[in-house]
């Protein structure tokens, strides 16, 4: 037993591996970036998990295209609101406005209530409503279409009592017709695949320029560089360009594998794409040259990535559904590129969206990269101070 | 790349006053002033830590000082840094070219990087006259110390600069190719009227420079020709040889009036100011197997001399 102790004292508590502990311990009290990420990192991501991030979203925007106005379209909106699911945030629209709604994500669901609908509805022929739902976001709408099939039956139960008791029977007064626009068959990949694109060009693109300007410093070569007339956007622009290049290799092999492999469709113009996908491209490569520029070394580099890339993956839309977050998620997702960039490139594969469309997504991205740009060139130093 | 420049016109390559740079509140130069001729071997020396590489980036505009001023090939050290870079060529302490460039594929860089013309050419003949032939298609980082140091030192003559700041340049070289070294340098003083500022330790390097500066706690103490420094320093030296015990060297370096004791091998130099007192003080110590006398100060004697000297410098 007393063996047994000392060896254990010596090879756990031996002067060697005590000698380690120690250094180990004083190197990671100095390195405060690491401590902070220690620390903040779980704190962001239960903040994250925790708050932001919810699979059954409420209050979808909804759009109803009302064919008829009365008592009982109003009473199957209320119905419709009384879910909880659906926001009526548009009504009295024609069909083409509802659709451009779609198309611009701002409604998840249409819903079309028919001419004649209470002259049918009265008349016992189970006058059908249509609701349309965006697919793209297939998580966010399942438990929305759900709730709207299991209000049917009882939607007009109360008013329909003493009156219409032949409404009261089975099977229900109204026939619900559910279209999966732009994914009819709920296909998953269709959701995944064009998001991935946009999370495997963050990913990369921060990560290589984050490493450019700290890896000439770790290495000694700045030093030259600075040496030498050089202005900082003659440095940022170099070492930035040839990253575009690669960017668009990867654009190409993912879209290969979308077509291929997975089937999905382009129904937009993939020149489109390609022409939107420069900017945020560009808006990653500077966030990576920010990152560089502030950061002291690779490894510090690196763990900044993290921070960028763990919001933009969890407060896109890309794996989670955008509108079930809370307002202070959906406001850091929209300063985000690859919220707007997600939305982009479902929109054109998707939808088929136009110019038009994809404009005002692509100007939250310029603005987040011109943002992004002008942090790194001033806090790029011309001096090694 | 040569034109007629500022620097053409000034006759000081160098004329900084009061520098002062603190990093995280320490202070690393302190009121530094100095006056580098045109087309001279200057040399500045100095202990580890008294502020020799600092003062190389303030001049090459690296740095920008807390306070006070000056110019560097005329330009003002401060505003004018782009035309600074244009017309110097500053090799720093460690290597800073890329290892994973081939030698030819760093000239290359460093020829586009400062616009030259002709760069094919250029760097052929770069790499023809420092003798880089049979490493041009090397990786850098491939290179030996030496080769690297030769490399590094044709990459900052490839613009043709009017001032050379080089940072402990032949520190890791054998003696030979530090005396190579050293011919290169003189050769482009005394035929392209180069200045050239060398930051060093070894004695025999400073000792091969026209004029140098000895700067301690980033202050320079003294400046001036190797006879001037000598002479200026008001130093006694004796000899005592051979001197076999650490008691002699303990007892003597006790002694108020004995400024400084080094030992080289079994002699023993033993400074101070006072010549008549050092001979009674020396003379009553000694046994009489000892052989002492009066030397002629030599340069590392100062030097030592000048870094024992406390309260000189700044914190």
């Amino acid at each position: 037993m007393h063996k047994v102790k000392e060896w254990l004292l010596y090879h756990l508590l031996g002067s060697r591996l005590k000698a380690i502990l120690i250094k180990e311990f004083i190197q990671l009290t100095r390195d405060k970036v690491a401590i902070t990420m220690i620390m903040m990192l779980p704190l962001i991501q239960l903040a994250l998990f925790g708050y932001a991030i919810n699979m059954n979203p409420h209050s979808l925007p909804t759009a109803v295209v009302v064919g008829e106005e009365s008592v009982f379209s109003r009473e199957f909106i209320r119905g419709l609101q009384n879910t909880a699911y659906f926001d009526i945030k548009y009504q009295m629209l024609s069909i083409e406005e509802a659709d451009k709604l779609m198309e611009k994500n701002d409604a998840l669901f249409i819903i079309s209530i028919p001419f004649n609908f209470s002259k049918e509805l009265i008349r016992g022929q189970r006058p059908q409503i249509l609701i349309e739902a965006d697919a793209t976001e297939p998580v966010a709408i399942a438990n929305a279409v759900a709730a709207g099939q299991a209000l049917i039956p009882h939607v007009y139960q109360e008013m329909t009592k003493r009156s219409l008791p032949d409404l009261q029977y089975i099977p229900p007064p109204i026939d619900l017709v559910l279209h999966q626009k732009y994914n009819p068959e709920n296909i998953t990949q269709y959701n995944i695949v064009p998001g991935l694109m946009g999370v495997i060009l963050t990913m990369t693109m921060v990560m290589v320029t984050a490493l450019a300007i700290t890896r000439e410093r770790e290495r000694g070569t700045i030093e030259s560089l600075l040496a030498a007339p050089v202005h900082p956007w003659e440095v940022m622009i170099g070492k930035i360009l040839p990253y575009i290049a690669i960017g668009y290799i990867q654009l190409f092999v993912i879209l290969f594998a979308a077509h291929y492999l997975f089937h999905i469709p382009m129904m937009g113009s993939l020149w489109l794409l390609l022409i939107s996908s420069l900017p945020f491209i560009l808006s990653n490569l500077v966030v990576g040259i920010m990152f560089s520029s502030i950061s002291k070394s690779q490894l510090q580099a690196m763990q900044m990535t993290f921070y960028f890339f763990l919001p933009s993956l969890l407060l896109s839309g890309f794996m989670f559904p955008f509108s079930g977050m809370p307002l202070w998620a959906r406001v850091i997702g929209e300063i985000l590129p690859l919220t707007h960039y997600v939305r982009i490139v479902r929109g054109i594969m998707l939808k088929g969206n136009s110019w038009e469309i994809v404009m005002p997504e692509l100007g939250a991205i310029v603005l987040f990269g011109i943002t992004m740009l002008s942090i790194a060139v001033l806090r790029y130093r011309q001096t090694i101070d | 790349m040569i034109s007629h420049t500022k620097s053409d016109e000034v006759a000081y390559a160098i004329d900084v006053h009061d520098l002062n740079k603190s990093f995280s509140k320490k202070k690393i130069i302190s009121n530094l002033s100095l006056r580098v001729k045109r087309g001279q071997v200057f040399g500045l020396l100095g202990p580890n830590g008294s502020g020799k590489t600092t003062t190389m980036r303030l001049l090459c505009g690296l740095l920008k000082p807390d306070s006070g001023g000056g110019t560097c090939l005329g330009y003002d050290i401060e505003k004018e840094s782009l035309q600074i870079k244009q017309h110097i060529g500053y090799m720093p302490q460690n290597f800073s070219l890329y290892d994973d460039l081939t030698v030819a594929e760093n000239l290359y860089f460093v020829a586009r990087l400062y616009g030259l013309d002709n760069q094919k050419q250029i760097v052929q003949q770069t790499i023809l006259d420092t003798g880089l032939e049979n490493v041009a298609h090397k990786l850098a980082g491939e290179l030996s110390g030496g080769w690297k140091k030769r490399f590094s030192l044709a990459a900052v003559l490839m613009h043709k600069p009017k001032l050379l700041l080089l940072d402990e340049p032949t520190a890791g070289v054998d003696p030979k190719a530090r005396r190579n070294y050293w011919h290169i340098l003189h050769q482009l003083a005394q035929k392209e009227a180069v200045t050239i500022i060398v930051s060093t330790h070894y004695m025999d390097e400073a000792e091969r420079c026209y004029e140098m500066a000895y700067i301690k706690n980033g202050d320079v103490l003294v400046q001036g020709t190797i006879p001037q420094i000598i002479a200026d320093s008001k130093l006694i030296t004796f000899n005592l040889s051979p001197c076999d015990s650490d008691e002699l060297e303990t007892q003597l370096s006790r002694l108020r009036i004995v400024k400084q004791v080094a030992r080289f091998g079994n002699d023993l130099h033993v400074s101070g100011f006072d010549e008549q007192a050092l001979k009674h003080e020396i003379g009553s110590l000694v046994s009489s197997h000892q052989r002492w006398e009066k030397i002629p100060t030599s340069l590392e004697d100062v030097f030592i001399s000048l870094s024992n000297r406390q309260g000189s410098g700044h914190a």
